[in-house]
This record gives C-alpha cells, sequence and structure tokens, in this order.
C-alpha cells in the first residue's frame, strides 16, 4: 500500500516537474534585468519555502511524540528534518550559484544567507546527537527537544537578521509586499512548489521505511545477542 | 493501602524488554528482599520505584500517588551504587544540603544529629573526598535516613561495607522497620538481608519468578530460592 | 518562593564547590588569556581596525571560555551519582536548573570581569565613560549563554562524545545572543552612545534571554528524566 504512495506521489511529481521545466526553459521569457539565470529562482524559492515549512513540520510530530511517546512520531520527525536539511542545501546552493553570476560573489554575508547556513549547522548538530544516542525513546525524546529549541531560534534568527540591512534582493512576489512577477512568470513557480511538496512527501515516506526497517535489524540482533 | 503498588509493569530499552510484566505489591512496614542474578532488572525496577525512570507500560503506585509526585519524593529515600554525596562539600554541609532539599525544619540541627548517629562527628567539617570509605558509606547512610522516609530504597546497600557499617545499617533498618516504615532492598548479600526481611522477591530475566513471605527455610539455607525458583 | 529558595540551594552548593576546587574557573580564565593573545597574532592589534572589532572579539572570548564552564556543569553531577540523588529529592528538574544556571551565570561573570581589564589593555580599548551600559550588556548576554549551555549540558550529561557534542550543538543556538551583545559592544567600544537604531539589540538580548529561560525551564524536566 505505501509503496503505491510512493510511486504515485513520484509519478505525479515527475510528471509536473516535465511539464513545468517545459514551462520554464522554453516558454518563459528571460527577466527584464537578471537574463537567464533568473530561472535559478524556480528551483530556489520552491526549495526555501518548503524545508522552512518542514523544519516546523518536523517539529510538531516531535511533540506528539512527546504527548504519546509512540515512535513512529519520532521516525517521521527524523525524516523529515533529514529531506528538509536536504533541501536547505539546495537552497543554499542555488542562492550561491544566483550569486555569484548577478553579484560576482559566491558567498556574501548577508541575513538570508546566513540564517540558512546557522539553521543547517543547528540541524547538523540534530543529526549528530541522534546518532551519538542508541536507546531509540532517549534518542526520540532529546531529538523532539532539540527541535523545538532549533524551530524557536530559527525564528529569533530570521527576525534579528532582518533588522540587519540586506544586500539579499527583496520580497519579489506581491503576497510579500514586492514588485510582483510580470503575469504568466508566476504561475510555474508554484506549480514548482506543489513538485517540490510531492516529492519531499514521496522522499519522507521512503526514509520513514527505510527507518523501519533498521529499527527491526536491531531489534533482531539485540534478541539475538540477548537471548 | 499497600505502600507500594506495581501493576503490570514493562520497561523497554528500545526493544529489549528488561522488566516483563513485573505485578506485586509490598505492605507498609515490611521489608522486601528483592532477588535475582545481574541482569535480571533489580536496579531497573528499583530505578523506576524510585522516580528516575519510566516504566513503558504499567502503572506504579507509591504511597498512594504517582512515583515522580513531590510529595511522594518527600517521604522516599534512594541509596543506589555511587554514595550520592559531594566530594567537594564536609559532611556536614552534604547532609545540610540534602535535609534543606527535602524541606526540613531546622537543616543544621538534623545534620549535627545524624552526623552523631553515624559517627562521623570528629570529621564533620572534612572534604568527603578525603573520606576513607567506610566514612564514605555512613555518609551515604545518613543522607538515606535523615529525612524520616516512609519507604526506603536500597540498591545492594550491603555490598562494599565492612562490619561495622553493616551492623549501623541493620540497626537503622530495624528501627525503621519497629516504627512502621517500609524497605525494598535489592541485594546478593542474601544473608544479612534475609535477616531482617519479612517479604521476598525473585526477579530472573524481567519477570518475577517469585513473591512470598520469607520463610525460615529461606534463612537457613539462602540459595534456596534460587535453585527453586531461578535459573541453574 | 519556595522554587527560588530550592533553587537557591542548589546554586549555593555548586558555587561552594566551585569555589573549593576552582577547576573551571581556572581552566576558563587561562583559556580566556590564551584566546585574547592567539588572537593578537591573527591581526595588527594596535591598528585603528581593531576598535571596529573589539566587540565581537570580546564576546568570542567569553562564549569560547564560558563553553568550558558549561560541559562541566552537569557533568560534574555524574561523580558519585549524586544526579540521581537530586533527582530522586523534592527539587524538581525546573529548580535544579535554575540553581545551575545561576551558578554558572555567576562563574562565567566573575571570568568575563577578570578578562574585561586584560582585553582593555590589550587592545588599547577605551570604554570608561560607558562602562555601565558594558557591564549591562555583559550581564544580559551572559544570562542567554549561560541558559543555553546549561540546557545543553544536561541534554548531553549522558551522551557519548559528550565535550565534542555541546559546543557543537550550543554555538549556532547562541547565536541571536552573540549578535545582539556583539552589536552593542562594538557601538560601546567605538565611545559612542547607544542610539536608537541600536536600541532593537536590547530588545533583541532582552526578548532572547526571556523565550529561551522560559522554554529551558519547561523542557528541562523531560530532558532529565522523560
Amino acid at each position: 500500500m505505501r509503496t503505491k504512495i510512493i510511486v504515485l506521489l513520484s509519478v505525479l511529481a515527475g510528471a509536473l516537474l516535465a511539464w513545468n521545466l517545459h514551462t520554464i526553459f522554453l516558454r518563459v521569457p528571460d527577466e527584464a534585468s537578471q537574463g537567464a539565470v533568473f530561472r535559478v529562482f524556480y528551483f530556489h524559492f520552491p526549495a526555501a519555502v518548503t524545508s522552512f515549512t518542514l523544519f516546523f513540520i518536523a517539529m510538531f510530530s516531535g511533540l506528539v511524540y512527546l504527548r504519546n511517546r509512540d515512535l513512529r512520531y519520532d521516525s517521521a520527525a527524523a525524516a523529515i528534518n533529514e529531506v528538509a536539511f536536504t533541501f536547505a542545501l539546495i537552497t543554499l546552493i542555488t542562492g550561491m550559484i544566483w550569486g555569484r553570476i548577478i553579484w560576482g560573489i559566491w558567498w556574501a554575508w548577508d541575513p538570508r544567507i546566513t540564517s540558512y547556513f546557522i539553521c543547517l549547522l543547528m540541524y547538523f548538530g540534530y543529526f549528530m546527537m541522534r546518532r551519538a544516542i542508541d536507546e531509540p525513546h532517549r534518542r526520540a525524546r532529546l531529538s523532539a527537544v532539540l527541535s523545538i529549541l532549533a524551530s524557536v531560534d530559527i525564528v529569533i534568527v530570521w527576525k534579528s537578521i532582518e533588522w540587519f540591512r540586506t544586500q539579499h534582493p527583496g520580497p519579489v512576489l506581491e503576497i510579500r509586499g514586492g514588485g510582483g512577477m510580470a503575469p504568466g512568470m508566476e504561475a510555474p513557480l508554484f506549480w514548482n512548489v506543489l513538485v517540490f511538496l510531492l516529492l519531499e512527501a514521496a522522499l519522507v515516506l521512503v526514509r520513514m521505511r527505510q527507518q523501519l526497517i533498521q529499527s527491526e535489524i536491531e531489534s533482531l540482533r539485540r534478541y539475538a545477542h540477548a537471548f | 493501602m499497600p505502600a507500594v503498588a506495581i501493576q503490570g509493569v514493562w520497561k523497554y530499552f528500545g526493544d529489549y524488554p528488561a522488566l516483563r510484566d513485573i505485578s506485586f505489591d509490598v505492605e507498609p512496614g515490611s521489608c522486601l528482599a528483592l532477588l535475582g542474578r545481574n541482569g535480571a532488572g533489580k536496579t531497573t525496577l528499583l530505578r523506576i520505584l524510585a522516580g528516575l525512570s519510566r516504566s513503558s507500560r504499567g502503572q506504579i503506585t507509591i504511597l498512594g500517588q504517582d512515583a515522580r509526585a513531590e510529595a511522594t519524593r518527600r517521604a522516599v529515600s534512594v541509596l543506589g551504587h555511587g554514595i550520592g554525596v559531594y566530594d567537594e562539600l564536609s559532611a556536614f554541609e552534604n547532609l545540610q544540603l540534602f535535609a534543606r532539599l527535602y524541606g526540613l525544619t531546622d537543616p543544621a540541627k538534623v545534620a549535627n544529629e545524624w552526623l552523631e548517629r553515624t559517627n562521623l562527628n570528629r570529621v564533620r567539617d572534612g572534604l568527603v573526598r578525603e573520606f576513607s570509605r567506610g566514612m564514605r558509606q555512613r555518609l551515604a547512610v545518613a543522607r538515606t535516613f535523615l529525612h524520616n522516609p516512609s519507604l526506603l530504597l536500597l540498591d545492594e546497600p550491603f555490598t562494599a561495607l565492612d562490619d561495622r557499617a553493616i551492623k549501623m545499617l541493620q540497626d537503622l533498618l530495624r528501627a525503621a522497620l519497629a516504627d512502621g516504615r517500609t524497605v525494598i532492598m535489592s541485594t546478593h548479600q542474601l544473608r544479612e538481608a534475609l535477616q531482617l526481611a519479612t517479604d521476598v522477591a525473585l526477579v530472573n530475566r524481567g519477570r518475577l519468578a517469585f513473591r512470598g513471605k520469607r520463610t525460615p527455610e529461606m534463612l537457613e539455607d539462602p540459595t534456596w530460592l534460587y535453585r527453586h525458583y531461578g535459573e541453574a | 518562593m519556595k522554587f527560588l529558595r530550592q533553587a537557591w540551594a542548589v546554586a549555593a552548593k555548586d558555587l561552594r564547590s566551585e569555589i573549593r576546587s576552582k577547576e573551571s574557573i581556572n581552566a576558563s580564565v587561562a583559556f580566556a588569556l590564551v584566546i585574547l593573545l592567539l588572537f593578537s597574532f591573527a591581526f595588527d592589534p594596535t591598528s585603528d581596525q581593531v576598535r571596529e572589532i573589539a566587540g565581537g572579539l570580546l564576546w568570542l572570548v567569553f562564549a569560547f571560555a564560558g563553553t568550558l564552564i558549561l560541559n562541566r556543569s552537569f557533568a560534574r553531577e555524574l561523580v558519585n551519582d549524586c544526579l540521581d540523588a537530586l533527582l530522586a529529592s523534592p527539587v524538581s528538574g525546573a529548580q535544579l536548573f535554575l540553581g545551575k544556571t545561576i551558578a554558572n551565570f555567576v562563574i562565567l561573570m566573575a571570568v568575563e570581569t577578570l578578562a574585561l581589564p586584560v582585553f582593555t589593555v590589550f587592545y588599547n580599548v577605551h570604554w570608561t565613560q560607558s562602562i555601565g551600559l558594558v557591564f549591562v550588556v555583559m550581564l544580559l548576554g551572559t544570562w542567554g549563554l549561560t541558559v543555553i549551555g546549561t540546557l545543553f549540558s544536561a541534554m548531553t550529561v549522558n551522551l557519548r562524545l559528550r565535550e565534542l557534542m555541546l559546543p557543537m550543538l550550543v554555538y549556532p543556538m547562541m547565536i541571536p545572543a552573540l549578535m545582539g551583545a556583539i552589536q552593542l559592544s562594538s557601538v560601546l567600544v567605538a565611545g559612542e552612545p547607544v542610539g536608537a537604531e541600536n536600541q532593537i539589540w536590547f530588545r533583541l538580548l532582552v526578548a532572547f534571554d526571556v523565550i529561551f529561560s522560559l522554554l529551558a525551564l519547561a523542557l528541562v524536566e523531560t530532558v532529565l528524566v522523560g
């Protein structure tokens, strides 16, 4: 059953992606001031938005674990954080590519890049801590707490860095108070957000299944040694 | 009402069941000797009773309440493998600290009183890190008894005690039991423990293998239980 | 009030212990001096440029030296199984945490107060007029560092690789507090008054301190006992 869901999500994501890529590369004209490289934004923005959201979803999953002590919620939280981390990394890399072409530098210590980097460091610590704990319930408990702290801190980091002057482009979409994009250029952006969400859901399910198998192997090993 | 009521307790470490469906009661004023081989689950059970760890499944009621409740912790005393006193503080400071944490009205007076009773008043201002092993053990015993606990949880208390300390602990336990307090102690020192025990429980690989009164036969032949209910 | 009394009993115990052994404080002060020395090799300590980064340098020194103290905070309770004795007592996780945080705060403030004049002399910094404000920034920033560090000390107490994990986890999380403290210190080092546009950093520090203190008090029982 679950395999079917994973396959379905992946196929849907793949199809939408193919169609969207067609639109992005062949239909949408080059942007007025930035040229062709602007297309990176079609991947950078969805990656940023979805990864950010996933970190918070993972935090809620951890909270549910603390409430009912069901290890499946911890498994979900870890899988979601892993996928979120990957897409945060994609955000950072696509941002760097864009920055290299437009500004001529790979890295600018502006607020958003810095915030994302801090976020990556915190969750790297999260994964390191998980590896250091063998006992599943203890690992789940401390991971949930760390996830809460990290999520709250991300918000604070974000806000505090906003008070710095920024070199990062201001909000582009109208909903965020920016100048808005030309009509016809916005649609592929939101389609790509959907594509990324579907892809991420599929990846989370795959990771959760891997974790389930891993923990079964571990418990079999423990039984073999104990008795 | 039993002093301790354990109902269907399981404890998992990951998928490994350290305790499996443990259920028994301990009446007030009784002294339960908790027996079992190493790794049987005695320490795990005592830690859960002490509120240091949570059971995965099941109910534990201590003096009518949850093990972690503040009122419960105030009335319970725990002596584990470590002595639970600070090396950098003096004997007096240690006892005063714990008297304060347990909310006793005159911490200094209680501390002094227990230094007398455990024969440590001559070294009251010495730092624990300079104490001999026997002195550290006696201080640990003082910490255990000073707040007049209704329930004492002792994990192998006689191990590493010299004969004078053993006698001191036995006297204190007898006095506590005569006062209606409850004692649960895990032990390998069968003879010393069985002398005091009114009840016995044997844990074997996480399961409760035996629960009953301490009989004269057990006292005469301490390994009787292991041979009948334990593993070969 | 009983909450504070219990917390204070724990804090007093930690402080008494530390004053007698002086292990954390000695190591921390020595470490701070070494870092101050090492920084002087990284750039020319007499140049004007130093004035610009002095605030940052100062807080890096405090953060690094602080980690030594914070690492030991809960770890020292493992000796003789004292942590179990504390957890089995009527002291709640939150009271225990608050007591330790207060003790760590006092010790770290002591280290910083010793390091500050050395820093001032080494890097030729003038801030005698604004020393009061400098102290306020130190109090706010140090509390933020201490709350986070003590909480993570509790989280990593039984972990493998504790000494490696604690800095890895703590530094990213402290960044907002460090940022606020560094910004304010830089302004004060430059001898300028703290204007309206810098008020925001005070607000950030206070907000950080309040939010994480409350969060830590709420979460520490889960961390310690489960």
